[in-house]
């Protein structure tokens, strides 16, 4: 039975909700079935309509309630992603995304720390440690902090720009810095992404080669991924092409725009914002290291 | 053709002409980037374990295995003779590919085939057959020296234990999944 791994579920949901609550952020609901994701090169989103996709993340309208005005959003919504399936990945699964203007990244940074003690001190016995693979993890000693290109520097032998070259990233990453970041016994934050890998974010003020992009481990399970929204319509419209030539160039189908997203960019004020899986920090609530323990049902069970 | 997303434990496929299981998988998407799919991976045929990781777009040649009932004719060497009792057909098996089957093959005996292409990689058996003892020690009645049992050999030349009881020409159930003694056959 999992009424156990359901009631936790419950509460980690809720201390969410009353964090941002509490801090003053709107709950906003936008919708689920809408007529373009932002185009990605890897994530394929389900077609649920000839005109309509279901959301690969509420990104898209949440930026333009940003654009409409709206300086602290929140939202935990389903989201779907084609084929997208193992132990730590469902197609469709629970995400959180929270939004700031007249922020940066480093202000998501703050609220990831303040967010994760929030959530621990109100969902674990001992109010304190997360755990994940057997690794106890305290979100309350200081923060591990990486540039990706320090990451790779100390952990592989060979550099990010090669590995991107090459289409080893992906290898080198899960295989030889994720195992390293679930050694650390504080969460771990992994920033300054090379830029093909951060499509809406912004680069660097003093380096284009870089995003203000980061990324959130806990015990090595990657739980977030926040940016400096990147606010140029035409840069936007820009790396959205060319996230479709090369979807073309690997075979994928080219996806729409969502042109209204990227008519109304050019009013939205310097932002920020992130996702959060809710399901793995559940399963780091939980203790568990599989996804399938901590939902209602797997989709093998449907 | 299986594509990466149908990979899953479990699953059959082809590689570098060999038919492997899948017994472990893993789906790992780190942010933004390319989905891998890490297998690990038995041959079927001789048992080793390959760790195999995968990209979306590749795509796999399902192993076409074929399981078909078949008697056991003769060994030669160290070549076991097989053949279909629908089509006549007969096809040798080497003694690599056998594994602990080899200790239970009475001639006549019906087992199913594993059949991967034209070549026999695999047998299951019934899961009890009776064979008779050729080799065992007298039991001394009145012996206290608290042996529950003893070696004995049967027709196919496998030593196994059986209890004190069991003489020299009794036939004998044997679990083929343990390779141990089961009961004896009365009568």
């Amino acid at each position: 039975m999992k009424i156990a791994a359901l009631k936790l579920r419950a509460q980690v949901v809720k201390s969410i909700r009353d964090f941002f609550w509490e801090r003053g952020f709107l709950e906003v609901e936008t919708p689920l079935l809408i007529p373009a994701n932002a185009p990605e090169e890897y994530i394929n989103p389900v077609i649920a309509l000839p005109s309509h996709q279901l959301q690969t993340s509420p990104e898209i309208c949440m930026k333009r309630l940003l654009s409409r005005g709206y300086d602290r959003i929140f939202q935990i919504s389903h989201c779907w992603r084609s084929d997208e399936r193992g132990s730590r990945h469902l197609s469709e699964f629970t995400m959180l995304e929270w939004y700031r203007s007249d922020s940066d990244y480093y202000t998501l940074m703050d609220d990831c720390k303040d967010l994760l003690q929030f959530v621990a001190s109100r969902c674990l016995p001992d109010k304190r440690l997360f755990i994940h693979n057997t690794i106890e993890i305290d979100p309350f000693a200081p923060w591990k902090l990486f540039t990706v290109e320090e990451a790779f520097s100390r952990f592989t032998h060979t550099k990010v720009w090669d590995t991107l070259r090459n289409e080893a990233y992906e290898e080198i990453l899960t295989s030889n810095i994720e195992p390293a970041l679930a050694k650390y016994k504080t969460p771990v934050i992994l920033m300054d992404y090379p830029k093909e890998l951060a499509s809406l974010a912004r680069t660097k003020p003093d380096n284009i080669e870089l995003a203000e992009r980061f990324e959130l481990y806990v015990g090595g399970l990657e739980l977030a991924n926040g940016f400096s929204e990147l606010i140029d319509p035409v840069e936007q419209r820009f790396r959205f092409e060319e996230a479709n030539r090369i979807r073309h160039k690997n075979g994928e189908a080219i996806l729409p725009l969502p042109e209204p997203f990227l008519k109304t960019l050019a009013d939205m004020p310097p932002s920020a914002g992130i996702a959060l899986g809710v399901d793995r920090l559940v399963m780091l609530t939980a203790g568990v290291d599989s996804i399938d323990e901590i939902v209602a049902f797997t989709p093998e069970e449907l | 053709m299986y594509s990466v997303a149908d990979l899953k434990k479990g699953l059959k496929i082809t590689l570098d002409g060999d038919p492997y299981l899948v017994v472990a998988f893993d789906f790992v998407k780190p942010g933004k980037g390319q989905a891998l799919y890490r297998t690990k991976m038995r041959n079927m045929i001789n048992g080793t374990l390959l760790d195999r990781t995968y990209r979306s777009g590749e795509s796999f040649e399902p192993a076409s295995l074929e399981e078909r009932q078949m008697e056991y004719l003769y060994k030669e060497g160290e070549h076991y003779t097989f053949m279909d009792q629908q089509t006549y057909e007969q096809i040798v098996m080497e003694e690599s590919a056998m594994g602990d089957a080899k200790n239970y093959l009475l001639e006549n005996l019906k087992v199913d085939v594993m059949i991967f292409g034209e070549k026999a990689i695999g047998i299951s058996l019934p899961n009890f057959v009776n064979l008779r003892v050729t080799e065992t020690e007298q039991w001394a009645k009145g012996d206290t020296s608290g042996n529950d049992s003893k070696p004995a050999t049967v027709e196919t030349g496998y030593v196994l234990r059986v209890p004190p009881f069991i003489e020299e020409g009794e036939l004998i159930v044997i679990d083929t999944r343990t390779g141990e003694y089961s009961t004896r056959v009365k009568g």
